[in-house]
């Protein structure tokens, strides 16, 4: 299951992110009052290729959902450009996009939420080939189709959402989003909802549906472990912005951006000599806030590379609080830079060498 | 305070070895609701053991009845549902046996729980301060200046920055970690021996929940007492538990040391669960396998096995179908088993 990237020079992104900010809020309220206004997503560049799946990691406020909206123009950016198939997407009315809607898709994490619990789900599968316009003669044999590709049994089409499990519902929403072919689809946390046992079903699922489509997949969850399962590149978010980006083995195999490594060092792995081996390295101090980015890297306040770098001495310094911390990290935002082949990192002090910062041996 | 208690071993040893003193002893414990035709077993004869300064992690998925096990031991079962059966001994006295009054003052001075959701597990019309001290007061006659100062310390043990300050915040002003860690200070605050943390951090972002778990540990280790970690997440075992027990479908599948149920597991649903999730420390790539079919459904569960139909030693085999298993010893050992078949586990060529 090789991406179409990296391929001829002639090849086009099937997604084009180009510096894309969105922030929430601010202006005034009705008397006056100055609202805080929150930069959910910063300045994000990225593509995603035809048959690839992007996965997209970061805590709460680290706006990869909103991110993922962006994507498929669910909310309008502030700022940036983004292409879809080489067409720029940001300046398309609400019409347009709409008609456009077929080949990007999403799917929600919560798959009962997001099912009109009066349809049956032979409707619901069908609803979106009605909205888009397929001939009527078509839509039974494509809901047949689609609900055979999910795992569905075509004989349950009459039944209603709340006589499916939970994994079940998840396939009808897959079999919504992919009911149209699109090229692109959004997965927000979609398995996080599941049980253990019913995870693997579905993601086996989506990376089956990819083999046989070619369906490319920005896969949006916290869990780790997952995303290292589906993903062939991963890009990790802090505070609105990707600090990190590179191809999954890479980025698990040796992370560069010290909240990546912090991130990683804090999932346990289910293996007790493995866990007593290793180490884990610590963020300091509490999450910062959306509407207050800390100047510089903004990461600098929760930073243990930072901190080791300042006190090796031989660098300017400045203050942070009572500790110090390297000049550099407290007035400059690093920019997302190559740092080897297939490899991103926003940091002022990738060294290549993980030294101080590895939590021990994975493997 | 019992002779078993007081002849423990030292809090401050990290893992400590089986022969620490029983805290916690849940006994045949059993638990049903009323059903249409006969009652619904939601708790199905389960025992298990908490020692002191251990943590035992309780494994299963939602409906598995690992919540209810330790609802059903504080006497917290809800309405309609009753304990049919079983003893729970703290420390040697069965709570299941005291009187109403008796059991409400051993609720949270010696047996505390932690439940999942910080935010409605606090009230968010009273400041985080006012909870603390209510607890503090409602167990002891403390005057509230020295209740007050006490919750502060509380506050700071849990690592709340600022904690002067921050005492007279209201939930809504803490973080996700804060409220989690505001709500340990309260279940910590009258020293209970035993601590049960349900699912503590699974609303918690990765980071902060390693935070919440490495106080929890820092705590156990002090003081001593026992934990309890209600989790489905295999890694959280790994990193944090002593002793183990697995449950599906409200019985225990199986039960031991961690090492044993990690390197040697002995029954295929565990082994399952292992399987059906991805993990960061093998190669990438490697293929999940699903446990097929779905949770069980409490009111209609197989005569035989509970995880039969799902099973991929017993799927269709007759005495998997008909007779059900018991959790007994593996080879004389404190590792149990609840499979026919967990030999063929043992000669290493089943598998799913």
């Amino acid at each position: 299951m090789k991406a179409a990237r990296d391929g001829s020079p002639t090849a086009q992104p099937l997604l084009g992110v180009a510096n894309v900010s969105k922030t929430f809020g601010g202006g005034r309220w009705l008397l006056g009052a100055r609202r805080a206004a929150v930069r959910a997503v910063d300045d994000v560049s990225f593509e995603l290729w035809p048959g690839e799946t992007l996965g997209l990691v970061g805590e709460t406020g680290s706006g990869k959902s909103t991110l993922g909206r962006l994507v498929l123009r669910l909310v309008e950016p502030t700022s940036g450009h983004i292409t879809f198939s080489g067409e720029e997407i940001t300046g398309l009315s609400a019409a347009e996009v709409r008609r456009r809607r077929g080949a990007f898709q999403m799917v929600f994490q919560d798959p009962f939420g997001s099912l009109d619990p009066r349809m049956s789900v032979g409707a619901l599968i069908a609803e979106p080939m009605v909205v888009h316009g397929v001939s009527r003669a078509q839509i039974p044999g494509r809901t047949e189709a689609i609900m055979r590709l999910v795992g569905l049994d075509p004989r349950s089409a009459n039944s209603y959402p709340h006589e499916f499990s939970g994994g079940q519902r998840q396939r009808i929403g897959i079999a919504r989003a992919m009911v149209l072919t699109p090229k692109l689809l959004v997965l927000d946390e979609p398995v996080s909802a599941l049980d253990v046992s019913i995870q693997a079903q579905i993601l086996n699922l989506l990376m089956e549906i990819q083999q046989r489509t070619g369906v490319a997949y920005l896969f949006i969850a916290h869990d780790l472990a997952v995303v290292r399962h589906v993903s062939h590149r991963v890009a990790v978010m802090y505070l609105g912005r990707i600090v990190e980006l590179a191809d999954r083995d890479l980025l698990y195999g040796s992370p560069r951006h010290p909240y990546t490594v912090s991130l990683l060092s804090a999932v346990p792995v289910a293996n007790p000599a493995t866990e007593r081996e290793r180490r884990r390295i610590p963020l300091h101090g509490e999450i910062s806030s959306g509407t207050a980015i800390p100047s510089g890297c903004r990461f600098h306040p929760r930073c243990a590379r930072a901190r080791l770098i300042a006190s090796r001495g031989a660098i300017p310094t400045g203050d942070y609080g009572a500790e110090k911390l390297p000049l550099a990290c407290l007035q400059q935002e690093p920019p997302l830079a190559p740092i080897e082949p297939g490899h991103r990192a926003a940091c002022h002090f990738d060294s290549g060498s993980q030294a101080d910062m590895v939590p021990g041996p994975l493997t | 305070m019992t002779a078993i208690s007081t002849g423990a071993t030292s809090a401050h040893a990290g893992r400590l070895s089986q022969t620490a003193a029983p805290v916690l002893e849940i006994r045949n414990l059993s638990t049903v609701f009323p059903g249409a035709t006969r009652p619904t077993v939601i708790v199905d004869d389960i025992s298990l053991t908490v020692r002191r300064g251990e943590t035992l992690a309780v494994v299963g998925e939602s409906g598995s009845g690992k919540t209810m096990t330790f609802l059903s031991a504080l006497g917290l079962v809800p309405h309609p549902g009753r304990v049919a059966a079983g003893e729970v001994l703290l420390n040697g006295t069965d709570l299941l046996r005291l009187p109403p009054e008796e059991l409400r003052r051993r609720r949270g001075a010696e047996i505390a729980m932690v439940f999942q959701d910080p935010l409605s597990s606090l009230n968010p019309v009273f400041t985080i301060g006012d909870q603390i001290i209510e607890v503090l007061r409602a167990h002891a006659a403390v005057g509230r200046a020295s209740a007050r100062r006490r919750a502060i310390e509380l506050l700071e043990r849990v690592h709340i920055p600022d904690p002067h300050r921050r005492i007279d915040d209201y939930p809504h002003q803490f973080s996700g970690g804060m409220r989690q860690r505001a709500l340990i200070a309260m279940a910590i605050a009258l020293g209970p021996k035993v601590l049960i943390a349900d699912e503590p951090t699974t609303a918690l972002d990765v980071t902060v929940q390693a935070q919440v778990l490495e106080l929890l540990a820092d705590l156990k280790a002090e003081s001593g007492m026992g934990m309890v970690l209600i989790t489905h997440d295999l890694g959280l075992v790994a990193r944090y538990a002593e002793t183990v027990v697995v449950l599906y479908a409200g019985r225990a599948m199986e039960r031991g040391p961690l090492d044993a149920i990690f390197e040697r597991t002995r029954h295929p649903y565990t082994v399952s669960l292992f399987r059906s999730i991805p993990h960061l420390d093998t190669p990438a790539g490697t293929d999940l396998t699903p446990i097929e079919g779905q949770p069980p459904n409490p009111i209609s569960l197989p005569p035989g096995c509970a995880f039969e139909p799902r099973c991929f030693l017993g799927k269709g085999r007759s005495d998997c179908a008909t007779r059900r298993p018991l959790l007994e010893p593996i080879d004389g050992t404190d590792h149990l088993s609840c499979c026919w078949h967990w030999r063929e586990l043992a000669s290493g060529r089943a598998g799913p």
